[in-house]
Order: C-alpha cells, then sequence, then structure tokens
C-alpha cells in the first residue's frame, strides 16, 4: 500500500512537472508568437530579450540588498515590471532602427537579428562580466509546498505557472478583446487596406513588437528562479521556442499554447522513461517529422507566403 | 580584398626582423640568450615570450575568466620577483572564443608565428584535444588547468589539474565510509568528461565499495529543464547524488532541487563540478549543505592560500572568487619557471626533461610535486556549501598519486 | 565552344573576374603569405564551399538553409572517419584493451568496430560517402519538405532544427562519434603525413582547384535554363508551377547541390585542420556560412568566396587585434550587410566599383557608369545575373 501511495504521490509530481514545462515553453514562446505569428518577424535575438529581463531583475535584488533589504520580500514583482518596461523599450528602438526597414524581407531580419542577438550578448559580457551571476530570490519563491506528506510542488514551478496564465490571458483579451488588438489583426493580414482604413500601422508595428519583447523581458525575469542568468543564457532557449511557435502553426495564439503542452508533456514524460539527451533527440525529431507531414503546424488559419 | 595579403607582409618582415635583431642581440652583447635557448624561441635577453590561450569571449568564457587572470597574476609575481632567469616575461594572450578549430589555429599562431616558450591555457578536454597534434607537432608545451577525464598523457602538456581518478575515488571513499552511502545515482551533462568520470565511479562503486548504481544519465549541455530527473531521483531514492552538471544546466538543476524540496537535510549530494565560480551563479543558498570534491577550495586555511588569496582580490577586486581550476591554472607559471631554472634552459626538450619531481611548496593548495606521468601529486578536498558561496573544508586527503590510465577502471 | 565559354565562364566579364579569383588564391596567397597563415586561408576557402552552395540555394533558389553545417560536417565527418581508422592501426594503439579501434571508442569500453564504421576503411567509399552522405540527407529532406510546399520561412526553421538534432545526436552517441571533442589527432592519408608544411601547401592547393571547379559547376547550372527557372520561382513560385514546372524538384535538385558542395568542404576541412567535431554541425556555424554568402552577395558566386575569406580574416584579425570588440564587429556588420548592402560586396562592386574602374579607363568626363543597384530597403534585391564583384 505504502508503495501504491508513493507511486500516487511521484505521479502528482510528475503530472506538475509537465506542466511546469508546459509553462516555460509558454512563456518563452508568448513574445515570439506575437512577433513571429501576428507580425512574421523572425526574431532571432528573442533569447537575448529574455536575458534583459533576467539581468534586470538581478540588478533590482543587488540595488534591493544593499539598499532597502526592507523591500527583499517584494522586489520581485517591482523586476517583473521593470523588466517588461525596459525589455519593451529596446524591442521600440530595435523595431524603430532596424526590423521596420526589413518588412519586405522576413529572412533578411533573421539574419540582421542573428547579428543583433551577438552584439546584445558581448554586451551584457562588458556591462555584467562573463560570469553568471544569481538573484538572491525571496524566501516565499523557494522551497516546496506540500500538499501531502510525500508530495512536494516547487513554489518557483507554481509562481511561473501563475504568471503564464495571466500573461496569457491578458494577451488574449489584448488581441482579441481590444480595439488595439482589432488593428494588430488588420494591419497583419492586409496592410494595406488598414493603412487605407486609417490605421497607423507604422505606430501598430511598433508596438507589436515592442509588447512582444516585453512579454520576453517579464519570461526572462520569471526564469531567474528556475534558470541560469549569464550573457548566453537565452541563446539555450531559441530553437526550442522557435520550434514551440512554428509547430503551433504560427498565426494562432491557441496553436502556440497546444503545441507547447504537447511538446511539453511529450518531453517530460520521455525524460522519466528514458535518459535526458535521447529524450530532446525523440522530442525534436518528432516535432520535425510532423511538422515535414503537416507544414503548417498544428492550428493554421493559413499558410502564409 | 587585395590588400589583404599587402597588410599581412609586414607582419612577416616583422617577424623576420625580430628574428634577427634576436640574433644580433644574441651575437654580441650577450651569450647567455644563445645558450638558454637553442631552437629559436623569442627569448632575448631582457625578456622571454609565452602565450595565454583562453576563452575570452563565447559560452566558455564564463569558465575561463578565472584561469586568465590567475595566470596573469602569478606572471606578474614572478616578473616583480626577478623574472625567469633574469628574464622578464612578457604575454601574449589570444582568444580561443569557445571554439574549438580557433583554438587549434591560435595555438599554431603562438607557437610558429610567436615562438613562445610556453603555453597557458585551454580549459574543455575538447579544445585540448583540438590543440594536441598541434603542440606535439610543433613540440610546444602547454599548461593545462582543468581537472579532466585522464586518458591521457602527453610529451608536451602538464595537467596541473586533477585527473579523474584523483579527484573521484577520494571522494567516494569519503562518502561510503562518512554518511554509510551504498546506493548512487549518476547524473552529469553529456560529454566526455562527465562520462568517463562516472564510468570510474561506477566502477568503483561496485567494484570497491560493494554499493550499487541505482540510475545513471546524461542531460544535454544547456538543459535547463530538470523536473523529471528529480522525481526519478526521489523515486529511487539514492544514499548519494553524484553529479558532474556543467554550465548553465547547473544552476538551473540546483535551483530547481531547492525548489522541489531536495535539500541537504533530505539528500546527500556529492559534486564533481561546482567550484566558488559556479557558486556565483548558482547561488549558496540554493546548495548549502551539499558537498564537492575538489583539490583546493578558496576557503583553504594556510599561508600560501591565505596570501594567494589576499593578492587575487587586490589585483581583481574583494569580491572576486577562486575555484578548483583558478588555482590550478596558478600553479601553472610557477611549474614552468621552477622547471626551466632546473634545466637552466627554456629549450622545450629540457624543460619537459626538467619537469618530473618539480615541487612546489608555496603552492595555495599545500604542496605539489610533478608526477613522471605530467599530473601533479595533490590532496583531494570535500568540501561542504556555505550560504555565502564558500566551502566549509570537511576533510582532506593524503597526497594522492595521479593515474591517468588506472588500471581496473577502464 | 562559345556556348561553353558564354555559360562556364559567363562571357568576358566573368571569365575576367574568375581569372582574378583564380589568379588571387592559386598565386597571390601562396606567394605572399607564410605556411600558419595560408594553412588558415585554406581552411576559409572550405567554408567558401557552402557558401558557393549557399549562393544557389539562397540567392538563386529562395531557399535559406540554416543547416549547411549539418552537410558540411557530414562530409567532414566521413573523411575524419577515414582517417581516424588509419590512424587506428593495431600497432599505434596496443596500449589499449581493444588495439585497432579508434582511442575514444576503446574509452567507451566498445570492444569492436561499429558496423557503419567498416566501409570506411577504403578511400574509394570515403571519396564517395563525402558527397553521397550529404546528398542523400538532403535529399530526403527536400522530398518532405518541397514535395508539401513548405514556406521559405519554416524550411529555414526546420533545418535549423534538424541541426540542432543532429549535434546532440553526435554528442550523445560519443562510444561511436568521439562526442563533443569530435575525431581528433587524425594523421595520415595512406601513409602520407598531412600534418606537414608541404602536405598542407598541397591540401591548399587541391582545395583551391576544387573550389574554382564548383564554381565552374554552379555557373553553369545557374546559366542553364534551370538557372532562370530558379530566380522566376523565387520571385513568383505559383506562376512558374503554372507554367507546368515541377518546382519542388528544382528546389530539390540546387538543395542537393548545395549540400554536396558543403560536404567538399567539409571533408577539406578536415583534411587541412586535421581534426572535425560536433561544433561544426551546428546552428551556430550554419547562420555563420549563412553571413558569408550575404557578405560576399547572395546573388554572386566569386562574391562567396570573398565574403568567407573576408569575415573569416576579419575574424581573426579583430580577435587577435581586439578580443573584446570583435563581437561587437562582427554582429554589427551581419546587421549593417543585411539592412543597407543587401547584394554585399557584389552589389557594392557593381554600384561603385565598375563606375570607379569606368572612369580610370576613359577620360573623366565620360560618365557611362552602369546604374549602381537600389538598395532600396523595402525592396528584395534585384536578380542579376553574375558579374565580376
Amino acid at each position: 500500500m505504502e508503495w501504491l501511495s508513493e507511486f500516487g504521490a511521484i505521479a502528482a509530481m510528475q503530472g506538475f512537472n509537465g506542466l511546469s514545462v508546459f509553462c516555460v515553453l509558454l512563456l518563452m514562446a508568448l513574445g515570439l508568437a506575437i512577433i513571429f505569428g501576428q507580425m512574421g518577424v523572425i526574431n532571432m535575438a528573442h533569447g537575448e530579450f529574455l536575458t534583459i529581463g533576467a539581468y534586470t531583475t538581478f540588478v533590482v535584488s543587488s540595488l534591493t540588498s544593499s539598499y532597502a533589504p526592507a523591500f527583499g520580500p517584494y522586489y520581485f514583482f517591482l523586476a517583473i515590471i521593470l523588466s517588461f518596461f525596459i525589455a519593451g523599450a529596446i524591442g521600440w528602438l530595435v523595431e524603430w532602427a532596424m526590423i521596420s526597414k526589413l518588412y519586405q524581407r522576413p529572412l533578411d531580419t533573421l539574419l540582421a537579428t542573428w547579428g543583433l542577438s551577438l552584439v546584445m550578448q558581448q554586451g551584457f559580457r562588458s556591462i555584467f562580466g562573463a560570469r553568471e551571476v544569481s538573484a538572491t530570490l525571496p524566501d516565499w519563491l523557494m522551497g516546496s509546498w506540500n500538499p501531502t506528506e510525500a508530495i512536494d510542488i516547487p513554489r518557483n514551478g507554481l509562481f511561473v505557472m501563475g504568471l503564464t496564465l495571466l500573461l496569457t490571458a491578458l494577451l488574449f483579451l489584448m488581441i482579441y478583446r481590444s480595439r488595439w488588438g482589432l488593428q494588430v489583426r488588420a494591419t497583419m493580414q492586409n496592410r494595406v487596406m488598414a493603412r487605407s482604413v486609417g490605421i497607423n500601422t507604422k505606430r501598430v508595428d511598433r508596438m507589436t513588437f515592442a509588447l512582444g519583447c516585453g512579454v520576453a523581458g517579464v519570461a526572462g525575469a520569471a526564469f531567474t528562479t528556475i534558470g541560469s542568468t549569464g550573457p548566453t543564457a537565452g541563446s539555450l532557449y531559441i530553437v526550442d521556442t522557435f520550434l514551440v511557435v512554428v509547430f503551433g502553426g504560427a498565426s494562432s495564439l491557441l496553436g502556440t499554447i497546444a503545441s507547447a503542452f504537447s511538446i511539453a508533456q511529450a518531453q517530460s514524460l520521455l525524460e522519466f522513461f528514458t535518459s535526458g539527451s535521447m529524450a530532446k533527440v525523440f522530442t525534436l525529431s518528432a516535432v520535425v517529422l510532423i511538422l515535414m507531414l503537416r507544414p503548417q503546424g498544428l492550428f493554421s488559419a493559413k499558410v502564409r507566403k | 580584398m587585395d590588400s589583404q595579403p599587402i597588410r599581412l607582409l609586414p607582419r612577416r618582415l616583422a617577424v623576420g626582423a625580430a628574428a634577427l635583431s634576436l640574433l644580433a642581440g644574441s651575437l654580441f652583447s650577450h651569450v647567455a640568450s644563445a645558450e638558454v635557448n637553442t631552437t629559436g624561441l623569442a627569448v632575448t635577453d631582457s625578456e622571454v615570450t609565452v602565450g595565454i590561450l583562453h576563452s575570452a569571449t563565447g559560452t566558455m568564457a564564463i569558465s575561463e575568466t578565472g584561469s586568465i587572470q590567475a595566470e596573469r597574476l602569478a606572471i606578474e609575481q614572478i616578473n616583480a620577483s626577478g623574472g625567469v632567469l633574469g628574464r622578464q616575461i612578457k604575454v601574449i594572450q589570444e582568444d580561443g572564443a569557445s571554439d574549438w578549430p580557433t583554438f587549434a589555429e591560435k595555438a599554431r599562431k603562438l607557437l610558429v608565428g610567436d615562438k613562445v616558450a610556453t603555453v597557458f591555457g585551454c580549459w574543455t578536454s575538447a579544445s585540448r584535444k583540438a590543440v594536441l597534434p598541434v603542440f606535439e607537432k610543433e613540440n610546444g608545451l602547454l599548461y593545462y588547468p582543468t581537472f579532466y577525464e585522464g586518458l591521457e598523457q602527453s610529451k608536451n602538456v602538464i595537467y596541473t589539474g586533477q585527473e579523474a581518478t584523483q579527484q573521484i575515488l577520494a571522494g567516494l571513499d569519503w562518502v561510503a565510509k562518512e554518511k554509510g552511502a551504498k546506493t548512487f545515482y549518476l547524473l552529469g551533462s553529456d560529454y566526455i568528461w562527465p562520462r568517463t568520470s562516472m564510468k570510474i565511479a561506477r566502477k568503483h562503486i561496485e567494484n570497491v565499495l560493494g554499493g550499487k548504481v541505482v540510475g545513471e544519465e546524461y542531460y544535454p549541455l544547456g538543459n535547463t529543464q530538470f523536473g523529471s530527473l528529480i522525481n526519478k531521483i526521489k523515486l529511487r531514492k539514492p544514499d548519494v547524488v553524484f553529479a558532474a552538471v556543467v554550465g548553465g544546466s547547473n544552476v538551473a538543476f540546483y535551483k530547481q532541487m531547492k525548489a522541489a524540496g531536495v535539500t541537504a537535510d533530505k539528500q546527500t549530494l556529492l559534486t564533481l563540478s561546482v567550484t566558488e565560480d559556479e557558486l556565483l551563479g548558482i547561488g549558496g543558498e540554493n546548495m548549502a549543505g551539499f558537498y564537492a570534491s575538489m583539490k583546493y577550495f578558496q576557503s583553504l586555511d594556510n599561508p600560501n592560500n591565505a596570501a594567494f588569496v589576499e593578492a587575487f582580490k587586490a589585483k581583481y577586486g574583494k569580491d572576486a572568487v577562486i575555484g578548483d581550476v583558478t588555482q590550478a591554472a596558478y600553479l601553472g607559471p610557477w611549474l614552468w619557471k621552477a622547471a626551466v631554472e632546473k634545466a637552466g634552459s627554456f629549450d622545450i626538450d629540457k624543460v619537459v626533461a626538467a619537469s618530473p619531481g618539480i615541487e612546489l611548496d608555496t603552492a595555495p593548495e599545500g604542496y605539489v610535486k610533478v608526477h613522471d606521468n605530467h599530473h601533479l601529486w595533490s590532496k583531494t578536498r570535500i568540501g561542504e556549501v556555505q550560504k555565502d558561496g564558500q566551502f566549509k573544508v570537511v576533510f582532506e586527503s593524503d597526497l594522492i598519486e595521479p593515474n591517468p590510465f588506472p588500471e581496473g577502471y577502464q | 565552344m562559345k556556348n561553353a565559354y558564354e555559360s562556364l565562364l559567363g562571357g568576358k566579364h566573368g571569365a575576367i573576374g574568375l581569372a582574378l579569383l583564380a589568379a588571387l588564391i592559386l598565386v597571390v596567397f601562396p606567394l605572399a603569405l607564410d605556411a600558419f597563415r595560408l594553412n588558415m586561408v585554406g581552411k576559409y576557402l572550405t567554408y567558401a564551399f557552402v557558401a558557393v552552395g549557399l549562393v544557389l540555394c539562397w540567392g538563386y533558389g529562395g531557399i535559406l538553409s540554416l543547416g549547411q553545417g549539418i552537410f558540411f560536417g557530414l562530409g567532414g565527418y566521413c573523411m575524419a572517419m577515414f582517417l581516424k581508422l588509419e590512424a587506428s592501426d593495431p600497432e599505434s594503439t596496443k596500449i589499449q584493451s581493444t588495439p585497432g579501434i579508434p582511442d575514444f571508442m576503446d574509452w567507451n569500453q566498445i570492444t569492436e568496430l561499429p558496423l557503419f564504421w567498416e566501409p570506411f576503411h577504403s578511400l574509394s567509399f570515403t571519396l564517395i560517402a563525402v558527397v553521397a552522405v550529404p546528398v542523400l540527407l538532403a535529399l530526403v529532406i527536400g522530398i518532405a519538405m518541397f514535395k508539401r510546399r513548405v514556406g521559405d520561412v519554416y524550411f529555414s526553421i526546420v533545418t535549423q532544427a534538424i541541426a540542432l538534432i543532429l549535434t546532440v545526436l553526435i554528442i550523445g552517441q560519443q562510444g561511436l562519434t568521439g562526442g563533443v571533442n569530435g575525431i581528433t589527432d587524425l594523421r595520415t592519408l595512406k601513409g602520407w603525413d598531412i600534418r606537414t608544411d608541404e602536405a598542407k601547401l598541397i591540401l591548399y592547393f587541391v582545395s583551391a582547384v576544387l573550389l574554382l571547379g564548383c564554381i565552374l559547376i554552379a555557373r553553369f547550372i545557374v546559366a542553364s535554363k534551370l538557372g532562370r527557372l530558379l530566380l522566376a520561382m523565387r520571385d513568383k513560385e505559383e506562376r512558374v508551377r503554372f507554367s507546368g514546372y515541377d518546382v519542388a524538384s528544382f528546389k530539390i535538385f540546387v538543395f542537393c547541390v548545395g549540400a554536396a558542395f558543403a560536404g567538399i568542404g567539409g571533408a577539406m576541412f578536415t583534411l587541412q585542420v586535421g581534426f572535425m567535431s560536433p561544433s561544426f554541425v551546428g546552428i551556430v556555424p550554419s547562420i555563420e556560412m549563412v553571413i558569408f554568402a550575404a557578405v560576399g552577395g547572395r546573388l554572386s558566386l566569386l562574391g562567396a568566396v570573398y565574403g568567407a575569406l573576408l569575415v573569416n580574416f576579419g575574424k581573426t584579425y579583430f580577435s587577435e587585434s581586439f578580443p573584446e570588440l570583435w563581437l561587437y564587429l562582427m554582429g554589427g556588420l551581419f546587421i549593417v550587410v543585411v539592412m543597407y548592402f543587401p547584394n554585399g560586396l557584389a552589389g557594392l562592386w557593381d554600384s561603385h566599383g565598375k563606375r570607379w574602374l569606368a572612369r580610370l579607363q576613359r577620360k573623366p568626363q565620360v560618365a557611362a557608369a552602369p546604374k549602381p543597384v537600389a538598395v532600396a530597403p523595402s525592396k528584395r534585391p534585384t536578380p542579376e545575373l553574375e558579374t565580376t564583384p
């Protein structure tokens, strides 16, 4: 009997693990789903926008611990908000200086943003040093929550999950329920027509890109609780992120969610039953294979040419 | 484009001119240089040129920065104390950029182009394997600082870090004895060093300690999701988790262990891959109470180390930390100086011949001695991670003989 | 005869360009550079193979593969396996527990040579495999992707994912592949020591000649009807399809040609550098190779060679002189080239170099310069036939 209850506990924790990998993938992919999915811009520097969020959190954490230790437990919320605005502002600048000149050449944005990612990585290295840094996490984020004796649910996992839900819901509202979202969708479907009905498409582009980068910043801040912060930390995520978005069917937010969910569950299960490296190979191969059979992804409005 | 060869031409001429002036200098002013340097190395009456070859950029810069700092510090100190055979050491530093062919290319440049008397460098096994044929072909000398998997011995390399058996066996013996450990979960990043280390660990656990390996797995470099693994650890309940995870994965692994409630009061963990450098990124509070098996910790209590730590902090700031590899890198220039002075010559062959038996009483880790197989005799220590990112030394072994090709462990 | 002259050499301009390039790499470099620098150039030239293939695929075919490193790596690995087997004869590996197999296999407790290594005892098999293995993989990927009309961007991302999978796989199977260290310490080719300066010089010339050969093949393809169809497809794929052409087959064909070039480049790389490792298979080198083509000019076969040489010279020079700055410069170069010089060096030559040359040749007042290529940011680079870079 004891064996059975333990088995139940492991199954519960493993189920939670699948969900938490799902949330991490989704959080990484949300920003890109906007930028790549809605705008069609291939932003290879997306990982570096994550890193901006992570470093922002680190800076806020260090400042807090040296100047306002009493604020310690709550600094994380400030860090998340700041990450959003800093990453968003840099995204706004990048759109203005670079992306806006390349809308007709999607493959070229890929190359230019790759260059940008190199510059940003070296920038991080010059500012913060080559070594990894660690933000001190408030106590309420550390440790685990125990619904029963045998089950440990990581609190940072819960936190990331909550943040993901909140962010996804907000984005849904913004894109599908707000006037601004309507303008975004109109611009993406038919730029000329949108302009002719009086939408300032340039502004829409800029805000959309900045929003996507801001969301990436928030994701980066959240990832300091589970991952590393270093100059090249963001580049670890980039291929996975693109696959999630593409696998979901680029222009569908729902597709991104479904794809993050299925990839996460597959990976989490495979890791449990096989081993780390092989799980990665199997998951990626399955995704690539399915993409070859169904190039438009899981959900798709239409394949844009 | 056409200006390219023209731009490169003066460099070649310059090398030629330097060689000429060197020749002239040795003929007319001083006979010593011709005596101590019969193979055309970059040695003048007042100067000897050496190379430093590490990654200052790319993913490995995280790890290799400390080694560069330590090597420069040692060279500075040697220069301040009169140099080597009366010559000041001049450094040419090249960036391997975390890219193995670049390492090979730069190694060639240092040996063939710059004619350096020795090179301090490399960190990963892959970079060492890439430069090794170059050093053997051009007959250069490399001081390699990292603890590594062993299975190698080259005339042209002095290994100042520990080879796998030195680092692993003492650590395993300690957990078996001290913690009564019988079951082990082996875990590593997916490349040669963790795999070879775990192979040695498994043989030792099964054949010598009479224990059992309940799990062994490897995650791709850069993996950041360890939830499934942590659940497996919970399921199998090993007495000891024996870990060799590196890079960004390290940080993710320990943060997630802590968050999943797998902390030192419930689980014993012994790692081969966390030094003070890595703790900066992981955060001491996330690993407190876990153990690491190394030959050096910054907190070692001896006068050599006190002086070393003080000099290091004076040069690189009070927040600078020193890990195992950093200390091993610091040994490089000192061992070379001792070997050159014993040989009375900068010639590679003579320095290599003089190297075995070189002793260093002034090493921060205590006493080291170069073995015939070009590795160092050294002690292994077990450190317990403290919240402030330092280790408390809880065990110290006797001096261990290096054994890069261990019988029965292959 | 006239036809061959036109299609292979691209008329007078093309012939001059090719002759200049040949003179540069066959005469000027060997004379001006010492053995060490020349070996470096030889290494850069192997990247140029990939860049030339990319000009075909990307510049002409419009398919941007971010996985050319896969093919470069496969070619390189095939060659490395042959050389490793030769270096692992029972005599020199007698300290191993199983003599006669590569050292890394011995470290991984493999006691018998794996089956897929066996054929690499034969040089002729290896030489065929260097081209055939990459081409076969390209064929499979190409058929799967193009027959289903996968869009450009999707293709790029999928090739990138394949590069990642292959890297993880090679690293994970270290008993069979040498893992992250790769296959190292290669010494002789049929008893001929490839590490000596003379050997390196000979290998340099072999690379250079093979590269010129690849350029000629590419020229031939571009000048043929296929080349024109490719350009047409890139710009209006639907129309070509409606005209009754099998668009997918053309794409698969150039993709395979690109893979073959990359495979040859990889094999020459292994021979000159003396090892092969998974770091050439991954995403980063694959994108860098695209950058070589972009800097040279994505529509210029010769430009691709200059691009590969220039970027790598820059990389070496800056990383020696300003190690802190080189990533900024490299990243900045990518951005500037892509944004403002979509036709790369070749485009600059067309817009400025020729005018300058014309001024030199003729009287200053005759301003019969060709119209510069428009660099309007919002326009795709206009297709142009091969001109001297």
